[in-house]
């Protein structure tokens, strides 16, 4: 479904060249959740932005469906991190989720059937008429992952949607992109720099190095598929392959990355 | 109680000074500074009369003839500098230049192009409100949220769309900022374009009372500048509120969980 | 928030100078195309002719001072007064609901409307257009001072009576530097209003300076000296604003809208 092959991005910044991205290539099927992690500064944002097309790379192959990115695509939704500056605070919750629907040519009825149902996907059915900044900070990324759902789109990107809220809040978060994951099959890129939400939440965990950045691992995750807070994060198999992210990721830290050809932990074992 | 006491703090102050001019004026005759009995009578007698049709309503007719020119223009071409960076920055040193002349002393230019008529007066007017509204929009188009533009583009909202549903939207705050700032603008140049070759208007009628020492007809005519600032203040308040309905809940908000009030 | 420029200091330098460059063939080329009668309209190059005679006389200068020197007054003694009236009316609550309607009902009378009361009083003396200076910035820095109060940060406030700072204290240490930013726009405002009103009390009056320039030049027909002059006050007044915007840089650099964001 989504394809990143040989990517690189380069920025001019000040007359001095940054190398945001040197060689990175991922894959992702059609309904796979994959999560991406890395230090700090590695460019997951840019990964993100590029694949949404809303930069353009300097080098490398994007394609969607075996169709090259060239731009944003309807088939393409995004989550942002900054929930406040992504609603619009003049529309109400119902207008934020339909609008983008207006503009992909959809007849009045089944606008309302989408934005109803998504709506109560993230239940918040009851909150069509508040304003954005009437709704807790978790509320409006539930309104904005309502308004990702109700696209119908092909592929789901998310950029660290979850940093900005507090623990309790994103552990319902969580559960919440899941069920919306399993009730809709959507592909999901999912970035953050939570190891433990990254681990938690993919079915694959891509980590990147630091500057200049390439895929260290690209390590998939063993644990069942019916994920929950309580049991999968006291699964002892969840402590190793967190251990192990959070060690790769202190390696890129350290040093210049190599891709490490280390077998996927939790399988065979 | 309450009403009571919201009267005092609206009247309480103003009540005052009026009392005390009365008491300054009350004894002596300065013939510069009447009492405001006398002021209160005269602006009875000069304005509500004729006048008030003749003098005032065509002189306010032409102030908001200028305002809506200058608000179709402003933000017309505001938008379209504020989008483009480079357009921006190619009319920028050009606008600074034009907007730094007074508008007053257009007049006299205005004189020599337009001739005496309604026409000059309502380009004064134009002149001069165009450009807190221009600026202002220009400024609001460029300022709008990064994360809101991005967001906007993922989905698909663009061209039209796009200045319908966010640039306007987003820009609201600064562009009602221009206006109510052109609003003080506009009124001065009325004033100021029947001040010159005209034979009637608000401002004329007070010129025309200074140069034959009618002093009371004077302070009456300040008296009717002010009623028709205050007036538009406060129409232009409600239209704001209703407008930046959005933008007042997150202050309110912010406001509320304070101590202060606004 | 990042600001979307068009490249580097060197291509919007560029732009800008294309733009002037374009504005001045414009006005060179209308006049002479016949779109606008040339008495009217001069053609540019005959205006910044005009302006360079004038400019090596010295009642060009006398004005200009005149005109600086009423300005400047003017918006010191509007300043001061604005600020320090504002500062106690901003920080008792009861004193800004009392003055409210007061402020509301003065502020809309345009400085203009004074102009038969200073002319009677101070005929065509630089005084006239002194008083009309300072009531007309007054109002602009005593809004700008009262918003600066009122947005003192709640948090910041209780902090600092919470540890013991008395009301002239924390006015010095809270209410000011909160009050910092709005008292520099409110002095932006003001020079650029106190320019436009010192042109036009001198034009409309008479008293010395570069609007009664303006006006002598009209009435006897000199029509590029006019527009010459003309294009002297914009100067003045783009120089006035760089000057003012520049001071807020330097004073404010501390603040957080004036200080670059750091990207995350």
């Amino acid at each position: 479904m989504l394809d990143v092959s040989g990517l690189k991005k380069t920025y001019r910044n000040a007359g001095r060249v940054v190398e945001a991205i040197a060689d990175v290539s991922v894959h992702l099927e059609a309904g796979e959740f994959v999560c991406v992690v890395g230090p700090s500064g590695c460019g997951k944002t840019t990964l993100l932005r590029c694949l949404a097309g809303l930069l353009a790379p300097t080098e490398g192959d994007l394609t969607m469906a075996g169709r090259p990115i060239t731009g944003p695509s309807p088939g393409t939704a995004v989550v942002f991190q900054e929930y406040g500056r992504s609603l619009l605070p003049w529309k109400t919750v119902w207008e934020n989720v339909e609008l983008p629907l207006r503009y992909k040519g959809l007849a009045r009825s089944r606008r309302r059937e989408l934005v109803t149902e998504a709506l109560a996907a993230v239940q918040m059915e009851d909150a069509g008429a508040a304003h954005p900044w009437q709704l807790s900070g978790g509320m409006q990324q539930r309104v904005a992952i309502a308004r990702a759902i109700a696209y119908e789109p092909q592929v789901l990107l998310m950029d660290e949607p979850f940093a900005a809220v507090d623990a309790q809040t994103r552990a319902d978060l969580e559960d919440l992109i899941l069920s919306v994951w399993r009730r809709y099959e959507v592909t999901t890129l999912f970035v953050t720099h939570d190891i433990d939400e990254a681990v938690y939440l993919g079915q694959r965990v891509v980590i990147l190095s630091a500057s200049p950045t390439v895929v260290q691992e690209d390590l998939a995750i063993g644990l069942p598929a019916e994920r929950d807070q309580l049991t999968t994060r006291a699964d002892p198999l969840f402590a190793e392959l967190r251990a192990h992210v959070y060690g790769q990721i202190q390696q890129a830290k350290n040093r210049a990355a190599r891709p490490s050809p280390t077998p996927a932990v939790g399988q065979g074992d | 109680m309450r009403a009571a006491a919201r009267l005092v703090r609206v009247l309480g102050l103003p009540v005052a000074l009026v009392l005390a001019w009365w008491a300054v004026t009350a004894g002596e005759d300065n013939f510069y500074f009447p009492p405001p009995t006398t002021v209160a009578t005269t602006f009875v007698d000069v304005w509500v009369s004729g006048r008030l049709l003749d003098d005032v309503l065509p002189s306010v007719g032409r102030l908001l003839a200028g305002l809506a020119l200058a608000l179709a223009a402003g933000v017309g071409l505001g938008l379209l500098i504020g989008l483009s960076p480079r357009v921006r920055a190619v009319f920028e040193p050009a606008l600074e230049f034009l907007r730094a002349i007074p508008p007053p002393v257009l007049v006299p230019v205005m004189l020599l192009v337009a001739g005496v008529g309604d026409r000059m007066k309502i380009l004064v007017i134009l002149s001069g409100c165009l450009w807190p509204i221009l600026l202002n929009t220009v400024e609001g188009a460029r300022s709008v949220d990064e994360v809101l533009g991005d967001t906007c583009r993922c989905y698909g909202i663009q061209g039209a769309a796009r200045i319908r549903h966010l640039v306007l939207r987003a820009a609201s705050p600064q562009i009602m900022t221009g206006i109510r700032q052109a609003l003080s603008i506009g009124i001065i140049l009325m004033v100021i374009s029947e001040m010159f070759a005209a034979s009637s208007g608000l401002g004329f009628a007070i010129l025309q009372f200074q140069r034959g020492f009618q002093i009371p007809e004077m302070w009456s005519g300040m008296v009717v500048l002010s009623l028709i600032g205050v007036t538009l203040s406060v129409i232009f308040r409600q239209v704001e509120r209703r407008v930046l309905a959005w933008h007042q809940g997150p202050r309110k908000r912010e406001r509320a969980e304070g101590v202060r009030d606004a | 928030m990042r600001e979307r420029q068009a490249g580097d200091p060197v291509t919007r330098t560029v732009y800008g100078a294309t733009g002037l460059l374009v504005l001045f063939l414009l006005l060179e080329a209308a006049p002479r195309l016949g779109l606008v009668p040339e008495r009217y309209l001069p053609p540019a190059s005959r205006i910044l002719r005009a302006l360079w005679t004038e400019a090596s006389g010295a009642g060009f200068w006398r004005a200009v001072a005149d005109t600086v020197r009423t300005g400047a007054t003017g918006l010191a003694i509007a300043f001061c007064a604005a600020v320090a009236l504002g500062m106690i009316i901003g920080s008792v609550p009861l004193l800004r609901a009392m003055t409210n309607s007061t402020v509301e009902v003065l502020r809309p009378i345009p400085s203009v409307a004074l102009i038969p009361l200073v002319v009677l009083q101070f005929g065509t003396d630089i005084r006239s257009t002194v008083v009309l200076v300072v009531y007309a910035c007054f109002w602009q820095v005593l809004i700008q001072v009262l918003y600066g109060a009122v947005d003192v940060d709640p948090v910041a406030h209780d902090t600092a009576r919470s540890y013991g700072l008395g009301t002239w204290a924390r006015l010095r240490h809270v209410t000011w530097p909160t009050a910092l930013p709005y008292v520099i726009t409110g002095l932006r405002l003001a020079a650029t209003v106190a320019l436009i009103v010192s042109i036009t009390g001198e034009l409309l009056i008479g008293s010395p300076g570069l609007g009664r320039e303006i006006a002598v030049a009209q009435s006897s027909g000199a029509v590029p000296a006019m527009y010459g002059l003309v294009v002297a006050t914009g100067m003045i007044g783009v120089l006035v604003n760089v000057g003012v915007r520049g001071l807020e840089r330097r004073v404010l650099a501390w603040h957080p809208a004036v200080r670059a964001e750091i990207p995350a």
